[in-house]
């Protein structure tokens, strides 16, 4: 059969054979892609070693789950819709796209195993595929042109607005997709002209769409739409394909591989230097992260791979309140400056210090590591562990706010960020009303209570040390407290960069436990549940105390009276180092429905997306610019859910709720109370 | 610059609960953290600063026994150059006087153009440096919150002065200057940085090397002795307002209102 149009491998333009064009545009192209992907490559090869070659299955998981599935995307219903179609729809052309290439030098080319029938119910699939992708690109482009969510707002302190690059790469995959369609419908076209049996082209495709539209054109015109559409085609995809690494849409290349190499753990903050032990910690030159090139290489590969999506900054409770954080710049002034530092052509500014030229002082400080934004990143890009390696380095060189100068001193002097007397570390005990064992005076236990700093000394928190040690008591658990030989879990104290404070404390803390020889650690306190968890290698097991509650509740060794006020409505607050970090979301909510006849809502903003309280341990310290406060939002929340009681399950979102009732003048509409005092008002009378 | 800091380590008033020994001379030290004196800190801080901006060495100096070591290693730790402790058993219970006395000593040893000292200390009489700059016969100006270098023979010196006023001072190098909090943000010392100095060698100087008699310091020399220490009898007069908020709050703009603090 005659090819009723001549392909783009036989043509002539003016006398020159258009295979020439074919064999030019991906030679350049390739080489262009090559040129630019070995200079976004440099940094990399300089970056901080990073740990990420383990746990392949676990990896390989997450890329069939996060890239793959696109799990993450639907948290953002008409966003995630659109990506998933415009991804899928990315996934089902590849094949198709690289065969075109082909085409042009080989007319009838067709990759293996796609010829035969496979190949025809390929070419339909494909053609749903790019229409689809063309309409999610319309939608999106007036979504982000015209509708301008406000996520994507770029506020002036970060720079230029980003609309015109969004836009414009939606513009540029239209075009893939309508030339794609237009070389395949011309062709079609001229066949059904001919009266030649064409290609089947599937219903309410673009391409069938184009065929109909065509179908009274004269030939000519559709020999010229044939070879315009592929060459256009052929030259937009290499033009993308260089431009992909030039802002955010690089993700289209490195989301895959920042995928795999994402954090498989939680709750845990990078080591300083990777394939540097505790004990050589010593022995380094400098601390933290000072200049671009001391990230990590995942790091620098976060940079790159940012979609600029603002989901991060979105959930962000930092940046809600009007702190000056934002981490989707931390992202994007990252990238930037790794554009500006390693230049495509021509010499590299002079490196120079992070603080005070791309990030600011107060903008690390601000962030209460509660990780909502790596919770939300669809591409796994981390922000926890970088700002603890800017704080380590800012630490380093001394720079650190006065407010958290105090805390930081006392907790090295005294153990905690008070500096109350070691001695009164146990005082709260004696008002518990029931027996608490303390190591410290030689008696020795099956179970550590680790009550740590802000309950053992805050009057108002005592309470709950008070309602563990009788929520224990009453499940007859053997327990004991370190008393005056524990020292602050330095939760806080590593993540805001002071390394060896922490490592001092850990040092203590761990020999201690060591000495008390407990077969299982329990605590109240998240902050201090995470630290011994994931900062303290080679512990018993650490129970937070709602996780305790439930399993002697279902074993029977905890009965518990009906819910005392059940006029009341409760909700829930999940804390950042219960819920996000350590995945505990259900005990609490199960030991709460144990008490017979609660009113329980959720908020909105609950589990995984729950919103921080303003944060713990030296967090109290800090003295933040802020507009609103964390808790006072969170208050509100809480009463939009019509809720009249906020269970927490830590002292810190304790105290940042019981100050934020006042601040929002909710006093007598609203109150707030620790989980574990909750379950202690219930205890069933012990026969 | 050569600046010459003096430094003194304190209990921390912060981190202490401080109660009265037996025999009322003194309070209880057992159990109690030490560190250095505010003020001292922020005068080494400003020394820091000021060489980092126009060259020379700081050296911070500390009057005490061998646990005063820890201090001058933390300002070595901030960016100090160099520690030099003036230790002696003769030096104990020195008054004011006495302690301006040794120190002078050390000053005479080197060649400052600039000696700093904090306004006050734990004991609060706020004297040495005064009598430090009398002793040497060169310029002083107290509860400095300021300087600028002019050039190399003198400074520009900001002041405070009660009541919310400040003045600026020219002042003639070499001078003694003490130095109010404020006048910068100290920076942060961290456990890594004090490990880094922690085998460094502070000379330890005595009398004999810094050629001071006896009679002059010392108990001996002391011409202000303490001859008791306690605390105050709580007077009457306190009274705890109570209810509820907007009760107190009410109650407070009466009383203030009576006693003509509101008008």
């Amino acid at each position: 059969m005659e090819p009723a149009l001549i392909a783009p491998a036989h043509y002539t333009v003016l006398g020159i054979p258009t295979l020439l064009f074919s064999l030019l545009i991906p030679l350049v192209g390739v080489g262009v892609f090559a040129f630019i992907m070995n200079r976004r490559v440099a940094p990399l090869l300089k970056a901080a070693p990073d740990s990420r070659f383990d746990d392949i299955a676990g990896r390989l998981a997450n890329v069939v789950k996060i890239w793959l599935g696109q799990w993450r995307q639907p948290r953002y219903m008409t966003a995630g819709v659109l990506h998933i179609l415009i991804f899928f729809g990315f996934l089902a052309l590849a094949v198709h796209t690289t065969s075109l290439v082909f085409v042009g030098i080989f007319a009838g080319f067709s990759i293996p195993g796609l010829g035969g029938g496979f190949g025809h119910l390929y070419m339909i699939v494909k053609d749903y595929a790019a229409t689809v992708v063309l309409l999610a690109c319309i939608v999106a482009a007036v979504r982000r042109g015209i509708l301008r969510p406000e996520r994507y707002a770029v506020p002036a302190k970060y720079g230029q607005d980003h609309t015109a690059e969004a836009v414009f790469v939606l513009a540029l995959i239209s075009l893939l997709m309508i030339t794609d369609s237009l070389f395949e419908a011309s062709s079609v076209a001229a066949q059904v002209q001919l009266g030649q049996q064409g290609e089947y082209l599937a219903p309410g495709t673009l391409a069938w769409l184009l065929k109909n539209l065509l179908l009274d054109t004269p030939r000519e015109t559709l020999q010229t739409l044939h070879i315009a559409g592929y060459y256009i085609h052929d030259l937009t995809f290499f033009f993308f394909l260089c431009f992909l690494p030039m802002g955010k849409h690089f993700h289209v290349i490195t989301s895959l591989f920042n995928v795999y190499f994402m954090r498989t753990e939680k709750g845990n903050v990078k080591p300083v230097r990777y394939g540097i032990s505790d004990e050589q910690l010593d022995d380094l030159d400098t601390f933290g992260v000072k200049k671009l090139e001391d990230f990590t290489w995942k790091h620098l590969l976060d940079f790159y791979t940012c979609a600029d999506c603002g989901r991060c900054s979105d959930q962000c409770p930092a940046r809600t309140v009007g702190r000056p954080l934002s981490p989707r710049f931390i992202s994007i002034k990252g990238r930037d400056l790794l554009f500006r530092n390693y230049p495509l052509r021509g010499e590299a500014p002079a490196a120079e210090a992070l603080i005070g030229t791309v990030y600011e002082e107060d903008e690390i400080w601000s962030c209460t590591t509660c990780g909502a934004c790596e919770e939300e990143c669809p591409i796994g890009i981390e922000y926890i562990d970088k700002i603890v390696d800017l704080r380590r380095g800012m630490v380093d060189e001394g720079m650190v706010p006065q407010s958290l100068q105090k805390p930081l001193k006392a907790m090295e002097k005294r153990g905690n960020p008070w500096g109350k007397m070691e001695k009164k570390r146990g005082d709260w005990a004696a008002a518990a009303g029931c027996e608490v064992k303390v190591v410290a005076d030689g008696d020795s236990a099956e179970v550590l209570y680790f009550v740590d700093s802000f309950t053992s000394y805050d009057d108002r928190m005592q309470g709950i040390a008070q309602a563990t040690a009788r929520v224990l008591t009453a499940a007859g658990v053997d327990f004991a407290i370190l008393g005056k030989e524990e020292k602050d879990s330095g939760h806080e104290v590593r993540r805001f960069g002071e390394e060896m404070l922490f490592q001092d404390l850990k040092k203590h803390n761990s020999e201690m436990i060591g000495e008390a020889a407990v077969q299982a650690i329990v605590t109240a306190d998240p902050h201090a549940f995470n630290a011994l968890r994931h900062d303290y290698p080679g512990l018993p097991k650490v129970e937070h105390i709602s996780q305790l509650v439930v399993r002697m509740v279902r074993a029977g060794r905890l009965s518990l009276l009906p819910i005392d006020d059940p006029d009341k409505v409760y909700t829930y607050h999940d804390p950042c180092y219960l819920g996000r970090h350590n995945g505990i979301y259900d005990d609490p909510r199960e030991a709460m429905d144990a008490l017979e006849g609660i009113k329980r809502v959720e908020m909105e903003k609950s589990r995984d997306r729950s919103f921080c309280c303003g944060g713990g341990g030296l967090m109290l310290f800090y003295e933040p610019e802020e507009e609103e406060r964390m808790a006072v939002l969170r208050v509100k929340m809480a009463a939009e859910a019509g809720a009249t009681v906020i269970v927490v399950a830590c002292p810190f979102c304790l105290a940042n709720m019981e100050d934020a009732i006042k601040v929002a003048g909710l006093e007598g509409k609203m109150e707030a109370v620790d989980l574990v005092e909750l379950i202690d008002r219930h205890l069933a009378p012990q026969p | 610059m050569e600046i010459l800091v003096c430094v003194k380590r304190v209990p921390d008033t912060a981190e202490n609960e401080f109660t009265i020994n037996a025999d009322g001379s003194d309070i209880d030290r057992d159990d109690l953290v030490y560190s250095v004196n505010e003020w001292d800190n922020y005068a080494v801080e400003e020394a820091i600063q000021i060489v980092d901006r126009v060259g020379g060495k700081v050296t911070v100096v500390a009057v005490g026994d061998e646990d005063s070591e820890e201090v001058l290693r933390r300002e070595m730790a901030m960016g100090a150059n160099d520690g030099l402790l003036l230790a002696d058993p003769a030096f104990a219970d020195s008054d004011g006087r006495g302690i301006a006395t040794i120190l002078k000593g050390a000053v005479e040893k080197g060649t400052y153009d600039l000696i700093l000292t904090g306004a006050q200390s734990d004991s609060g009489a706020g004297q040495v440096g005064g009598m430090l700059a009398a002793m040497l016969d060169i310029p002083y100006a107290s509860l400095v919150d300021s300087i600028e270098v002019v050039d190399d023979q003198s400074l520009k010196i900001g002041r405070e002065i009660e009541g919310g006023n400040r003045e600026m001072n020219s002042i003639q190098l070499p001078c003694l200057l003490s130095i109010q909090t404020g006048i910068n943000e100290p920076r942060y010392v961290g456990i890594r940085g004090i490990r880094k100095v922690a085998s460094v060698e502070i000379p330890v100087l005595g009398s004999a090397e810094l050629g001071i008699g006896g009679a002059a310091v010392g108990s001996a020399g002391a011409r202000v002795k303490r001859l008791d220490y306690f605390v105050p009898v709580l007077g009457a007069g306190a009274e705890m307002l109570e209810g509820s908020t907007e009760e107190i709050v009410d109650k407070l703009i009466e009383l203030l209102k009576a006693k003509g603090g509101l008008k």
